[in-house]
């Protein structure tokens, strides 16, 4: 039966068709990378680790120089942390052979989601994308990534140099794609695709709330707006010098990074001179009043202050203040929502807050996060267990650091939980997931459950394993037919597993950084 | 006055109706071609495109095709792709076919992004209104570059119906209009590299013209290293090189021309079919400088009120465009790999039957053992929902051109659909065999 009719003619922004294409290509990537096995899994993984973590200086560099934001040394520890020590931290854990459960009678077949989409910050550029594509290739997913058009360039270059490598290890061609020109409508287009079959959303609240409305699964996550208590019990000195390393990690771009600390009176002295000992600058009244207008003009937070050091922020405001200033501390009284030092800060400045015991210290980190923040990460630093345990069930965030720097403790890099650049904010921030970002989250598994009678016996599973290794490059080159085993055909891919040169490489850099860290913490 | 109220006819497109389709195919028979409308009745195809969209076609009845013919590629990017659709609109606002006689804006930017994009060397770019002519234009380049007047094509090739492209081709074609001329168009033998010389010894030959693979003939592919010899061939004769790229250019066969995978530059190379987005008619024929002389000498040698018409060029620009993505590449590989590994598969149940795959990117011709086979596997893709077209000039092979942004639930479905009915067509001709 026919039926005429007119379409509206729809114009569709520039970009909006080739996103689409991208999503074809990765859907046709995904279902071939499905099938992989996991040694060639494995070894695809090593190589788009190893050509970020090579490079990670360089793109620290570029992303500071694009975005404006953050310290190059954070930036390179981070990017190596999301690229080679991610790919650490998983090592030996498979998300790809089949697990066999003869108990129960159970085998679970992993499942990739397919096509990954991956909008990430400006904040954490070449980090956010390193973690998103290795995630995605230890699962077999294919990825796109939507970057934060600030941070473009360097996301493109970062995303491209892991994508060469994971081809050229033998990962299907067009596994790792990036949107070079990322716009509204585009990304936009490429979220409501049904092609898309999971969006991993990090950035700003209105991108995680459309990648919620977008109508396809997605996981996004909510802002921090750190509390952090220290009781009594403390090491102050300890204490001081783990939340100022942290505050001024990356010049506090991170979203675990601290926003307020809550002291109690009796040692809230005595950790403010700890503090101004680490290199930190505790504001006077007139002063604290001058980068409140200046860091929150309005009342709303200026983003020209994110990732600037402290001591160009001092200036903004009209003051001078010591050249080795990391952190600027401003005390306040009250954490109500219309006092802005009680709201997230991405810049080293950092509330400070006093209260007559630590339970009402309690309180008053409930209400830093009524304000924002729930479900996200909170900090105490303390010797006394049941203080510990009344304040991480009073607060409603899903990760408590103890006795550790928040920006690097809530997202695994100080602490054993895994270490991400997307931290879950569960129910409490609006999200689907509530644990750290990893990589279980981009897989579903087939269970294949045999008939609970005893009578019933599962035969060995074990051994048995549906994927392969793939044959040559995938897809294999259109050769004519009648000219295969012509010596023209592109020659075949190295395989070799990661090399000594890049594992030396590796670990020179891991030195390299790790001597870095110890020299800003001495100064 | 009243109106009696009348029921609406079945088939209502606005400008015209029918009522059923057996009255359109009566009319079809009556105002237009009787012996075309009634082949296909007769070959168990009853097909009258109705709706279309992506890669899928609709009889008039509703029953719903997948497109593996794409009408020799015109229909590459699929049926009324959204891009294209949407670029030719907007133009409209601006555009309409143009004046030949003066330089023109989008003939102009056409011709920039195809030379652009072509083998290194052809830098001209002529237009005509369909493969035909553009053929004819590329002959008569060929002719005025090097003042000689023969041709020379293969036995069983096709370059079009208009006056002298009707010349290169099959027999069947020509002398039904008495316009065969073969002291002008010698054919020699495919895959013949002594007949190839033969013909250009007399150094007489103003061309060779060739189909990068012959697509009416069934897709034969050349032997490895037959076109680079035959331009070899051309060079040590004064003969030019005529890549007829209508249906192996436009990412077909992996890469944007076919002739590339070969290393050869072309002296000429004509693109039509695809290069149309399947929605203006437009044809383009690319000249090295030195074989496209006559555009210096006297501009208005060829002239063609709607080649090159500027909505057609506008379509091309935009086809042009999407066949030249990374991404279009990069899924063509794998259409091909995917297709060619299923047939491969099917060859396997069928080996006496389904004889041969040629294939060159998601060009395919499938060979089966019967003078007629491709028309009884054609029969059965029809009544199982494919769409694909016997080789005019050698009906034992099924021509089969998947779309180059073929989306991977569709391939597989084409694939099932493909297999069932290969098996179909081979317990047909056994049991008329049996009987």
């Amino acid at each position: 039966m026919s039926e005429m009719t007119y379409e509206p003619l729809m114009v569709e922004p520039a970009g909006v068709p080739r996103g689409r294409a991208m999503i074809e290509r990765a859907d046709w990537a995904a279902r071939a990378y499905a099938k992989y096995d996991v040694a060639t899994v494995n070894r695809i993984v090593d190589a788009a680790a190893s050509a970020l973590a090579a490079r990670a200086q360089e793109f620290a560099r570029d992303a500071v120089a694009e975005t404006g934001f953050g310290v190059v040394e954070h930036k390179v520890l981070k990017n190596v942390a999301c690229s080679t020590g991610i790919v650490d931290a998983y090592r030996g854990q498979d998300f790809v052979s089949p697990e066999i459960d003869d108990v129960n009678k159970i085998v679970a077949i992993p499942r990739p989601a397919g096509v990954v989409l991956a909008l990430t910050p400006s904040t954490n550029p070449v980090a956010t994308v390193s973690f998103k594509i290795i995630l995605a290739l230890m699962t077999r997913n294919a990825i796109i990534i939507s970057p934060h058009p600030m941070a473009k360039k360097v996301c493109s270059a970062a995303a491209k140099a892991m994508a060469e490598a994971a081809v050229a290890a033998g990962a299907p061609d067009g596994i790792i794609q990036i949107v070079e020109d990322p716009s509204i409508p585009l990304i936009n287009a490429l979220m409501t695709d049904e092609r898309t079959d999971v969006i991993v959303a990090t950035g700003g609240s209105p991108v995680v709330r459309s990648a919620y409305r977008s109508g396809n699964p997605a996981i996004g996550v909510g802002p921090g707006n750190v509390p952090v208590l220290v009781d009594s019990t403390a090491d102050i000195q300890k204490t001081a010098a783990r939340i100022i390393e942290s505050k001024a990690f990356d010049n506090s771009i991170l979203c675990t990074n601290e926003s307020v600390v809550i002291a109690e009176e009796a040692i809230a002295d005595k950790l403010l001179s700890a503090f101004a000992r680490e290199g930190a600058y505790v504001l006077k009244d007139e002063e604290r009043d001058a980068i409140r207008n200046t860091v929150f003009p309005e009342g709303h937070f200026n983003i020209k202050m994110v990732g600037k050091d402290a001591v160009w922020i001092a200036e903004q405001a009209g003051l001078k203040v010591p050249a080795k200033t990391r952190v600027l501390v401003a005390p306040f009284d009250l954490v109500v929502p219309e006092e802005p030092f009680a709201h997230e800060k991405l810049c080293p400045v950092l509330g400070f807050v006093r209260v007559p015991t630590a339970e009402r210290g309690i309180d008053i980190a409930r209400a830093i996060l009524r304000i924002t923040g729930a479900g996200h990460s909170a900090a105490i630093h303390s010797a006394n267990p049941d203080l510990i345990m009344k304040f991480s069930a009073a607060v409603p965030v899903l990760r408590v650091s103890v006795n550790v720097g928040n920006s690097l403790g809530a997202s695994g890099i100080q602490t054993n939980l895994p270490t991400t650049m997307t931290i879950g904010t569960g129910f409490a921030g609006r999200s689907s997931v509530g644990e750290n970002l990893q990589p279980k989250h981009l897989i579903n598994y087939t269970r294949l459950a045999y008939n609970s009678d005893v009578r019933e016996v599962m035969p060995a599973f074990a051994g048995l394993n549906p994927w392969v290794a793939p044959a040559g490059p995938v897809p294999a080159y259109p050769t004519a037919s009648n000219d295969r085993n012509n010596a023209q055909v592109p020659a075949p891919i190295h395989r070799e597993p990661i090399s000594q040169d890049v594992a030396e490489l590796r670990d020179e850099i891991r030195k390299l950084i790790v001597e870095e860290l110890h020299a800003l913490i001495k100064n | 006055m009243t109106q009696e109220h009348v029921a609406a006819p079945e088939f209502d497109y606005g400008l015209f109706s029918y009522d059923s389709k057996e009255q359109m195919l009566d009319k079809s028979k009556e105002f237009w071609n009787p012996g075309k409308t009634q082949f296909w009745i007769d070959s168990g195809v009853p097909l009258v495109i109705d709706r279309r969209e992506e890669y899928f076609i609709y009889d008039m009845s509703g029953k719903r095709l997948i497109d593996a013919h794409l009408n020799g590629g015109t229909y590459n990017l699929g049926h009324r792709n959204p891009e294209v659709v949407q670029a030719v609109t907007m133009a409209m606002q601006h555009f309409d076919i143009g004046n030949h006689h003066f330089p023109s804006l989008a003939r102009t930017a056409l011709a920039e992004a195809l030379i652009k994009t072509a083998p290194a060397g052809l830098s001209k770019v002529i237009y005509g209104s369909g493969g035909g002519e553009a053929i004819d234009i590329a002959l008569k380049t060929a002719r005025h570059a090097t003042q000689k007047r023969k041709i020379v094509s293969i036995i069983k090739a096709y370059h079009g119906h208009t006056g002298l492209a009707v010349g290169t081709g099959d027999d069947r074609f020509s002398k039904l209009f008495l316009s065969d001329r073969p002291e002008e168009f010698p054919h020699v033998p495919f895959n013949d590299l002594e007949a190839m010389e033969d013909a250009l010894r007399g150094r007489d030959v103003a061309a060779v013209i060739m189909e990068t693979i012959p697509a009416t003939y069934g897709f034969p592919l050349p032997n490895p290293g037959y076109l680079e010899a035959v331009k070899v061939l051309c060079e040590k004769y004064d003969a030019l090189y005529i890549a007829d790229e209508v249906q192996t250019g436009l990412m077909r066969t992996g890469e944007l021309w076919g002739i590339t995978k070969h290393g050869i530059t072309p002296d000429i190379l004509v693109t039509g079919k695809g290069i149309s987005g399947g929605l203006y008619p437009i044809a383009a024929v690319l000249a090295t400088e030195k074989a496209a002389g006559w555009l210096n000498e006297d501009g208005f040698g060829h002239i063609s009120t709607f080649g090159g018409a500027e909505l057609g060029c506008i379509a091309a620009l935009k086809t042009l465009e999407i066949c030249s993505r990374e991404e279009t590449r990069s899924m063509v590989h794998y259409i091909a790999d995917y297709v060619g590994k299923r047939l491969a598969e099917v060859q396997a149940t069928y080996p006496d039957w389904f004889v041969g795959i040629r294939q060159n990117g998601v060009i395919l011709g499938l060979e089966f053992a019967h003078p007629q086979g491709a028309k009884y596997v054609m029969r059965h893709l029809y009544e199982n929902g494919v769409w694909a077209i016997f080789s005019t000039l050698d009906p034992r092979v099924l021509q089969y051109k998947p779309g180059i942004l073929l989306k991977p639930e569709v391939a597989e479905e084409m694939l099932d659909r493909t297999e069932l009915a290969i098996g179909k067509a081979y317990a047909e001709i056994r049991n008329e065999r049996r009987s």
